[in-house]
């Protein structure tokens, strides 16, 4: 209990030292793009490929339920429970925890070789402000890449229930359309997104946490990615209870 | 210069430099020498202030690194080159970038000034033609040239390096030294360098530190070691069989400086 309160304290010093104004912009700038491309653009694939297949799986779930249901549904609905699942839980959460097995095992085996091979301690000792200079434009890739993949995932997620359908001929393609079309309260877009925003920096700081403090050689950098891909689930999954009970209970 | 006073280190209960204090000039190459586990990396990344010392104070020309300001401390850094032991070089980054790193965080030249500056210093390294390369495709004694060529490039006022000819070839590792020494007569850096490599003691070494146990047992010059009464001394730097033979060879035909066995040598050659 003692080692987890001391991780605690220890993650949020290093928050403290990575929020800080970058020393020097231009230098910034072009590493926040390499790790947009890094973390954002080299998991569009990922992320087109779950989102069809859980959207596919989420509404043959939906029409299953209802068929077997006693009251008569009708089939429009499974496109609106697609449609609602998809952004109120797959797309945000699902995907998230695909994004921390994906992103946050590349963020702590980056991080960690540089600190076994001696090259954050070179950022360092030049006087450059390592944890600025390496974290800050992960959280910020995060942070602006991750909701437009959340935003992609629900589209291509309900393109995939509509392909279900097509496929399975349960449900035709006219009732799905009607379904997703129906009335669903704005609140729950942006609950989406602000969920994402904060499995985002989640995502880029637990990872970044445990890639920094590294100790050892690459044997430790391997157990280390693992941990953090526990960690940052487990937290991602406590964080998605906390969020819903506050915002939708 | 470099001023160290009763630098003290512990970790947890164990106390790994016990009281060091000495002095390491501008302009000279400074060795620090001991066995395995003796506690040169240690004093090294104390000095550097990568570990914070226990106590004790080390003056950068004055300058007390222990207690600084971040403010401080950073410009203080930004006037110190490091090689490191596995040259530490960026993977992500060419060769290129690499050196032009410290001139992208602490300069404001154009891109054309950073790049001739670049030019510069691969050139005084002897590293043309290898602008577009990563460091995982180039050899190790080129990493550690491009290692050299990234801590000078900002014009530092002190050098440190971390066993710069740890794993090269004899060959190369005399490039290299020759190279720190040459570097450090021509920027006028204050310069330390780790090592037990008996070679560089021999030839480059101004002035040696001998470490042992975490204590200060033995400093002077390469001129004056193989006549130190220091047996761990002795026993650390001549090592091997016949570097004893030679050692008793030199101090019974009374040649005892390096600068007296090359004459002996020029001699007998002519």
């Amino acid at each position: 209990m003692l080692k987890l309160l001391n991780a605690i304290g220890e993650y949020f010093l290093l928050l403290g030292k990575v929020a800080q104004r970058p020393q020097k912009r231009k230098v910034f700038s072009k590493i926040l793009m390499r790790e947009i491309n890094d973390l954002g653009v080299n998991s569009f694939g990922l992320v087109l490929f779950t989102s069809i297949f859980v959207g596919a799986v989420a509404a043959i779930q939906m029409y299953n339920n209802f068929r077997s249901s006693s009251i008569p549904i009708p089939m429009s609905f499974v496109g609106y429970a697609t449609k609602a699942v998809l952004i109120l839980e797959f797309s945000p959460t699902i995907i998230s925890v695909v994004l921390a097995g994906k992103v946050g095992s590349y963020i702590t085996s980056s991080i960690g070789t540089m600190r076994v091979t001696e090259q954050i301690d070179a950022l360092d000792i030049m006087g450059v402000n390592s944890a600025n200079l390496l974290i800050l434009p992960k959280i910020l890739a995060s942070l602006v890449f991750n909701p437009l993949l959340i935003a992609i995932s629900i589209v291509f997620g309900i393109w995939g229930g509509y392909l279900a359908g097509i496929g399975t001929g349960s449900w035709s393609a006219a009732d799905y359309i009607t379904g997703i079309q129906m009335y669903m309260p704005s609140h729950f877009i942006w609950y989406a997104f602000f969920k994402t925003a904060v499995f985002a920096f989640l995502i880029a700081t637990i990872p970044a946490y445990f890639g920094y403090n590294v100790k050892g050689g690459s044997l430790e950098v391997g157990r280390a990615s693992t941990q953090a891909v526990v960690w940052t689930i487990v937290a991602v999954i406590i964080t998605n209870l906390v969020l819903t009970q506050m915002f939708l209970s | 210069m470099i001023e160290v006073q009763n630098l003290r280190k512990s970790f947890d209960n164990t106390e790994v430099l016990k009281g060091i204090s000495t002095t390491f000039e501008t302009g000279k190459v400074n060795l620090v020498i001991g066995q395995s586990g003796s506690g040169k990396t240690v004093f090294l990344k104390s000095l550097l202030n990568v570990y914070e010392p226990s106590e004790g104070h080390i003056l950068f020309d004055g300058r007390d690194i222990v207690g600084m300001g971040r403010k401080e401390k950073e410009q203080l850094r930004s006037e110190i080159g490091t090689v490191f032991q596995g040259s530490a070089l960026f993977d992500s980054m060419t060769v290129q970038d690499n050196i032009m790193f410290p001139l992208d965080m602490f300069t404001n030249l154009t891109f054309t000034e950073k790049k001739k500056r670049v030019r510069e210093v691969m050139g005084r390294v002897h590293l043309e033609n290898a602008e577009k390369k990563f460091p995982s495709e180039i050899s190790g004694g080129m990493q550690k040239r491009v290692a050299i060529a990234r801590a000078i490039v900002n014009n530092p006022k002190y050098l440190f390096c971390d066993e710069p000819n740890s794993g090269l070839d004899p060959y190369t590792s005399n490039v290299i030294d020759d190279l720190i020494s040459e570097i450090t007569k021509e920027y006028n850096t204050t310069t330390i360098i780790n090592s037990h490599d008996m070679n560089s003691v021999m030839t480059i070494g101004e002035k040696i530190v001998y470490l042992r146990h975490g204590i200060k047992e033995w400093e002077g010059t390469k001129d004056i070691i193989i006549t130190s009464d220091n047996n761990h001394l002795i026993d650390f730097v001549y090592s091997s069989e016949l570097f004893k033979e030679l050692r008793k060879y030199l101090i019974k035909i009374n040649k005892t400086s390096i600068e007296n066995i090359i004459t002996k040598v020029e001699d007998e050659t002519d």
